[in-house]
């Protein structure tokens, strides 16, 4: 059987991996899905103890997660729609009209 | 056998984790982003939770996937293109997640977890009982959810609605 460290190193390397696409790179649809990586390596730890403690309490937020991700998505895209209609922007050094 | 199976699926869901954050083209970070998280379905059924494995295929793969191919179909992706590569560096940043990377990686690797493994035979959560949890402990979590879908429909429409 596959030791639970293994599943919850490959869960951190994603999300190692999404946290560099947010840092590193600047156009934002890139950066939004990096964010859902980040997201879904964070539902591989939340199934995989639920597995090993065998509780269903982790598959019930991984639902949960994945719920609030599909709402998050439709907003940011929406955001991004309209910013892009208004500013012709995809550059997130670009976006700083709260600066002040 | 069961080690075998999620190696491969750790490195195919690496690999392509690896090209959404490097290549150029949104639209092929798109397509490794998709072969990600069926990736990740896979580890799914892994675990025996294949309600979640069919979720995450119908929800991320099949919704949200096709909203992202639809929002770089509806924009300019050569401009894109042009605006991913600054010439500035970003050493400082670079820097910075690094040894993020590093610590995240070391907390894990020396966590005392390593052995820990599910030894008997365990059966798959049935939909069923994922079910009676859902709607019995876990219902109020779920009403919020459903209201905060509620509010995410209408924002979006809002926000995308020509003013």
């Amino acid at each position: 059987m596959v030791p639970i460290s293994w599943y919850i190193a490959l869960s951190a390397i994603l999300f190692m991996i999404g946290v560099g696409g947010v840092l590193l790179r600047r156009n934002i649809i890139i950066v939004l899905m990096s964010i859902e990586l980040m997201l879904n390596s964070v539902n591989i730890n939340f199934v995989a103890f639920s597995y090993f403690l065998q509780d269903l309490g982790g598959q019930i937020f991984s639902v949960f997660i994945i719920t609030v991700t599909a709402a998050e998505v439709a907003i940011a895209l929406g955001i991004l729609i309209a910013l892009v209609r208004t500013r012709r922007v995809l550059n997130v050094d670009e976006i700083d009209t709260l600066k002040g | 056998m069961e080690k075998l199976l999620f190696i491969i699926f750790a490195v195919v869901a690496i690999g392509s984790a690896l090209a959404v954050v490097t290549f150029r083209n949104p639209v092929h970070s798109a397509i490794a982003l998709m072969t990600c998280l069926l990736q990740v379905a896979a580890l799914f059924i892994l675990m025996r939770s294949p309600f979640l494995a069919v979720v995450q295929v119908f929800i991320y793969v099949g919704a949200v996937m096709v909203l992202f191919l639809f929002v770089v179909l509806v924009l300019d992706i050569k401009k894109a293109i042009i605006q991913t590569f600054p010439a500035k560096s970003r050493s400082v940043v670079f820097l910075i997640f690094l040894v993020l990377a590093i610590e995240v990686e070391l907390v894990v690797l020396l966590s005392p977890l390593k052995g820990f493994a599910v030894t008997e035979a365990v059966g798959e959560s049935k939909v069923e009982s994922i079910g009676k949890v859902l709607f019995t402990k876990y219902l109020f979590p779920f009403e919020v959810v459903s209201v905060l879908l509620l509010v995410a429909m209408v924002g979006a429409i809002i926000m995308t609605k020509r003013r």
